[in-house]
């Protein structure tokens, strides 16, 4: 039975994958591993705008395949990947790139969990301070002492 | 107090920023060609595909460009107030019909009407990816430099039309 269980688990895994399969089946390939490699690398760190939670190499959106029919055609023809990315963000903004450039609008972004790290770190330290203050270290009385040392004879 | 008050200042702030996220439209994504010149094209024209439009050839009007296509539903919504749109007469209205099947096209124009001056054809999207179009309808405001001004993304409702594009145009028109 729980093999059973896992043999359907295993089948229900690889349904994405036909899914895939059969939306790549209409789209031409380049033909050119080195194109196709470097296509499958980019189409990874750009947004499909059509659904915007997915990957440009995900989606099987219409949108995402016609743009990467169009970076196919411009790396046939020679462009760097920094020109076609040039090429989409001047048409879609930046907001397809999964990895936002660092400029002054996304300091912010880029920058703001450290800040917040910092303010909770320094927040830490003075109520670990405080506490510390708060918390005199006293002495041991000569009772005490005696009382401990009795302890850790027996 | 003040102990229990700095959790709640940052639990309230937290809450107004969530609270304004939410009413934000995440599927709007601003366009990277505001103010930039409207990329040119030439395209066949949907009725007489002998015939094509250029962008250019509309330099000195006013122009609202609105994509749609028979399989968006969207744009069905969008249509009967298009007519309204381009009765007012302050702006000229052409389609570009994307990623369509003619014969399609034809049959909606034909059933809806059509209030577009003229519709030029994107049969494989190239023009709609120039102008960074990723879901029908949109619509581009484009002045008489041919730069563009506005765009909407999703239908163009009358509330839109009336407190975003007509004052856009009339003050585009002046110029």
């Amino acid at each position: 039975m729980t093999r059973f269980c896992f043999a359907v688990l295993f089948l229900l895994c690889l349904l994405p994958l036909a899914a895939i399969a059969q939306v790549q089946e209409e789209e031409k390939s380049s033909g050119d591993p080195v194109i196709e490699a470097r296509l499958a690398k980019l189409s990874h760190e750009l947004r499909c705008l059509q659904c915007q939670n997915q990957t440009l190499a995900d989606s099987p959106a219409g949108l995402a395949a016609d743009m990467r029919r169009e970076i196919r055609e411009q790396m046939k023809a020679g462009k760097s990947d920094q020109e076609i990315v040039a090429f989409l963000t001047d048409r879609y903004g930046q907001f397809i790139l999964y990895k936002p450039r660092v400029t002054p609008v996304t300091y912010l972004l880029w920058f703001g969990p450290f800040v917040l790290l910092l303010a909770g770190l320094a927040v830490l330290f003075r109520y670990i301070k405080s506490r510390r203050d708060t918390i005199a270290e006293k002495p041991l009385t000569n009772e005490e002492r005696r009382r401990a040392e009795e302890l850790l004879r027996s | 107090m003040l102990r229990y008050l700095i959790p709640l200042a940052v639990f309230t702030v937290l809450v107004v920023f969530l609270a304004i996220g939410l009413t934000r439209n995440p599927q709007e994504v601003p366009s990277a060609l505001i103010g930039k010149p409207a990329p040119e094209f030439r395209l066949p024209q949907l009725k007489d595909p002998s015939q094509t439009f250029s962008a250019s050839e509309m330099r000195g009007k006013v122009w609202m460009m609105n994509v749609w296509a028979s399989w968006c539903f969207e744009c069905s919504k969008e249509h009967p107030d298009l007519f309204k749109y381009a009765q007012s007469g302050v702006v000229e209205l052409i389609g570009l019909n994307y990623k369509d099947r003619r014969e399609d096209a034809l049959g909606w124009l034909g059933d809806l009407g059509d209030p577009y001056k003229l519709s030029a054809v994107d049969l494989d999207g190239r023009v709609g990816m120039d102008y960074g179009v990723y879901g029908a309808p949109e619509t581009y405001i484009i002045d008489k430099s041919g730069t563009v001004r506005l765009k909407h993304v999703g239908r163009v409702t009358p509330d839109i039309w009336n407190d975003k594009i007509l004052p856009l145009v009339q003050e585009l028109n002046r110029q």
